[in-house]
């Protein structure tokens, strides 16, 4: 599977997921839309420390795709994806 | 002066360079959301408001500016700031802007107003041109602080030929 097709294919929920990561900071993005999901994170990102992660909850089904290409561009690694109903869930570590 | 997110890798910054020569809500809107979100991605944005595009920096002040009648009468014609803007298409005499921004507020989309503050606060760089503003008598004051500087044509061209994206808008 290519890059592009797998940000496509539909996530579930991952258990023990949030133990796994162990986020250092949350950050609550549901219900802003295109482009406020990746400005609050590269803000929220901006006062962390490398190596710490994030942990970004947003609604907007098209941030499923776009942060991960966001974290691309930036140098930050996405560590893992998932989604529960409405919420996704998206777990950031600081390059 | 603001410098924008630090990102992690070691390149030189990218950058993005954005004429916003309309006056137009709606395309003044699609230059942020473009602005705020490469600023997000690091990259270095600087936006240049040229003509009618004067109007989305323009302070909320003063309907009488100018030195001269024509001049006057065109900044009393074309009286505008960030939250006063007309739409390209369906403007209804201003019904059409008043529900896009309930229509957008309801989205949680940000209003123009609060793209500029989040844009400024990323180190979007804001540059009025020198050319427009002395044809229409407009002065470094009537802008809002978030503008950096009053540039020519020259200094746009020696900021735009080194970005990698470039838009007219």
């Amino acid at each position: 599977m290519d890059f592009f097709s797998s940000l496509l294919k539909p996530f579930g929920k991952r258990e023990g997921i949030m133990e796994e990561f162990a986020p250092d900071k949350t950050l609550d993005a549901r219900g802003l839309s295109c482009p406020m999901p990746s400005v609050k994170t590269a803000l929220a990102l901006e006062g962390m420390v490398p190596g710490q992660v994030l942990l970004v909850l947003t609604d907007d089904p098209v941030s499923q795709k776009e942060l991960p290409l966001w974290a691309e561009a930036t140098g930050n690694k996405l560590l893992a994806l998932d989604r529960e109903e409405k919420t996704i869930r998206i777990f950031l570590r600081k390059g | 002066m603001a410098t924008g997110l630090q990102g992690a890798q070691a390149e030189p910054k990218k950058s993005v360079t954005i004429v916003l020569f309309s006056g137009d809500l709606d395309k003044a809107i699609a230059a942020f959301v473009i602005a705020t979100a490469a600023a997000s991605m690091c990259m270095k944005v600087n936006i240049f408001f040229t003509f009618w595009g004067l109007n989305a920096i323009k302070k909320k002040s003063g309907l009488i500016k100018g030195q001269n009648w024509m001049q006057k009468m065109l900044n009393i014609v074309n009286y505008g700031h960030a939250r006063k803007l007309a739409l390209s298409k369906l403007n209804m005499m201003g019904m059409g802007p008043a529900m896009l921004k309930t229509m957008m507020s309801k989205k949680r989309v940000p209003s123009l107003d609060e793209f500029i503050k989040t844009a400024s606060a990323l180190g979007v760089g804001f540059y009025a041109c020198e050319m427009s503003m002395t044809v229409m008598g407009l002065r470094k004051e009537d802008f809002i602080d978030e503008c950096r500087d009053v540039i020519g044509a020259v200094s746009y061209i020696s900021i735009a030929r080194d970005s990698n994206v470039n838009l007219f808008i």
